[in-house]
């Protein structure tokens, strides 16, 4: 069983470092990195610091092991038949981008690739890119009120013509949870690809691709609670054995003449150069302690959590909460608006009373159109947060009414 | 800090951004956005022997953005292009740490956001408008030569 939020934070070190008031909620920006990940992180950076996959010295050899052995452990978070078909690279974005350019090649003009409006920018941009280069057509399923995507429009937006859906796992500005299972049932109808972006989703447990019926699966690990600069990207095995390479460099390569090259097997096809190692080994590290967490007990405080987040919030006049009201199928992560005053300032008005929140369009310009606001004030949570953060945020929010509306 | 970056003549001058109006015939109008939260900027300037005529805007932003907004407002009639192009640098100055006082001394209002680095771009956007706008009106009397 897992302990509770207080005795959690003690594996995270910068809540020793930075004592209250200090009520940390911008989780979803970045999480703040476990002791595990840290410890593996210096300790690769300090004892066994050497490039991977072609020194034949012991200290080289010893940080490809190590750099592998970061692989089978994000596999296993996120419930990867092998270690083989994670890809390790810079982070979400960088694995989108590679899930699109590779895609891009399957795709004719008049091919259609399905967005929804709930997306972040990074899986919508590198979609558009890929979209102008082969003459395919973006959708996109729109978000209700609620902003829970309307999956009954999916039997009119898939179609014979459908090749990728692109979807995240958990929206980053109303914590929704993506009903996949719809989603991959319908792509499957037509032979389309899914693509996830479950850059959301993992900081709040393991993951299992397998059961949600994907075909690529992207993530960061600076939200995992490990170092920025590392992420990861799951490819179906089947998948990734045509897909071509997104960049060229070493160690992706399996022969080079001046005439032209032939290409590595996934996934060192897919990391061109020296990976990140030190950051994806304390992803690796991240990983396998989250693993070892009761998660269903994590759930229901984050749960009980939210639910005083949105009542409190809901008592407080002006406040507009973006999308679903209850905690059913949502993360720990809410986002909201006030009446006569902008984001930034509500946040820099928080931050004199310790409280870390995001203001502005996180990233999601259209998701933020859908819901008529041009940005909003988010607050998310992760396993070490607790009662006195929520409050902490509902006080200080009182007080900025005060002073600014 | 941020009791500071509030100060009563930020927040009085953000409320003068509520009552602009766009003018009717602008000789130039630019959109500014700020990319990090959608705040956006329309400026309208109209010029009349070399001189602000008329200034215009709609502003949505933060209190920072219509504080610079109003400023900006307020200080431009009368000026010439030479007069905004310093206010613009003195803006710039400020935020940087420059103590030299700025031509416009209403401009020290935003001394506090020097120390807040992620806050310059609010209140430059006003200010990146106006010299998107200047440069529109180069263009055109140069390409009138």
């Amino acid at each position: 069983m897992s302990p509770p939020a207080a005795d959690l934070r003690r594996h995270f070190p910068i809540f020793a470092l930075r004592p209250r008031p200090f009520h940390y909620l911008d989780s979803a920006a970045t999480g703040q990195i476990c002791a595990a990940a840290f410890a593996a992180l210096e300790r690769f950076e300090t004892t066994a610091r050497a490039n991977v996959k072609r020194g034949v010295y012991r200290l080289a050899d010893e940080a490809t092991q190590a750099f592998e052995l970061a692989r089978a452990r994000i596999a296993a978070y996120l419930g990867a038949p092998r270690a083989e078909e994670v890809v390790i690279t810079s982070g979400t974005t960088a694995a989108l981008n590679i899930a699109a350019h590779g895609l891009a090649g399957r795709l004719r003009e008049g091919d259609e690739i399905l967005l929804t409006a709930a997306e972040h920018h990074s899986n919508i941009v590198p979609w558009q890119l890929a979209a102008g280069r082969v003459g395919a057509r973006l959708r996109a399923i729109p978000v209700g009120p609620d902003g829970r995507l309307d999956l009954d429009r999916l039997d009119e937006l898939v179609g014979p013509r459908t090749r990728v859906v692109a979807a995240t796992h958990v929206s980053n500005v109303t914590g929704a949870v993506t009903d996949l299972g719809r989603i991959a049932e319908a792509a499957r109808t037509v032979g389309a690809t899914v693509v996830v972006d479950g850059a959301q989703r993992v900081p709040h447990g393991p993951v299992d691709v397998q059961a949600l019926g994907c075909d690529f699966y992207a993530f960061s690990g600076h939200k995992l609670f490990a170092a920025t600069g590392a992420g990861a990207l799951w490819i179906r095995r089947e998948l990734a054995e045509d897909l071509p390479p997104f960049q060229g460099g070493g160690e992706m390569i399996r022969r080079v003449t001046l005439e032209g090259s032939t290409f590595a097997p996934p996934p060192h096809r897919f990391e061109a150069g020296t990976p990140p190692i030190g950051p994806a080994i304390a992803m690796g590290a991240a990983a396998a302690w989250l693993a070892t967490l009761d998660w269903q007990r994590l759930a229901e405080q984050e749960a009980a959590l939210t639910a005083r987040l949105l009542a409190g919030l809901a008592a407080i006049p002006g406040v507009r909460i973006l999308g679903p009201s209850g905690t059913q199928a949502r993360c720990g992560l809410v986002s909201f608006t006030l009446d006569d005053v902008h984001p930034h300032d509500v946040c820099q008005m928080l931050d004199r009373h310790g409280v870390c929140l995001r203001g502005g369009h996180h990233c999601a310009q259209p998701l933020h159109a859908a819901l008529g606001a041009e940005a909003s004030v988010r607050a998310s949570l992760a396993l070490y947060n607790d009662a006195a953060d929520i409050d902490a945020l509902l006080g200080g929010l009182e007080d900025c009414i005060r002073r600014l509306a | 800090m941020s009791e500071e970056l509030y100060d009563r003549q930020i927040v009085a001058a953000a409320r003068e951004a509520g009552a602009a109006q766009r003018l009717a015939a602008p000789d130039v109008t630019v959109e500014e956005d700020n990319p990090l939260c959608g705040d956006r900027i329309a400026l309208d300037l109209a010029l009349a022997d070399g001189r602000v005529a008329g200034i215009g805007h709609r502003t949505r932003g933060c209190l920072l953005t219509r504080a610079a907004a109003a400023l900006l407002a307020r200080r431009a009639p009368g000026a010439d292009p030479a007069a905004l192009r310093r206010a613009i640098a003195d803006l710039e100055a400020l935020l940087a740490g420059d103590a030299a006082p700025p031509a416009w001394p209403e401009l020290t209002m935003f001394v506090p956001v020097r120390a807040v680095r992620s806050r310059h771009d609010c209140v430059r956007l006003p200010f990146l408008a106006l010299a998107r706008a200047l440069d529109a009106l180069d263009r055109r009397e140069g390409g009138a030569r």
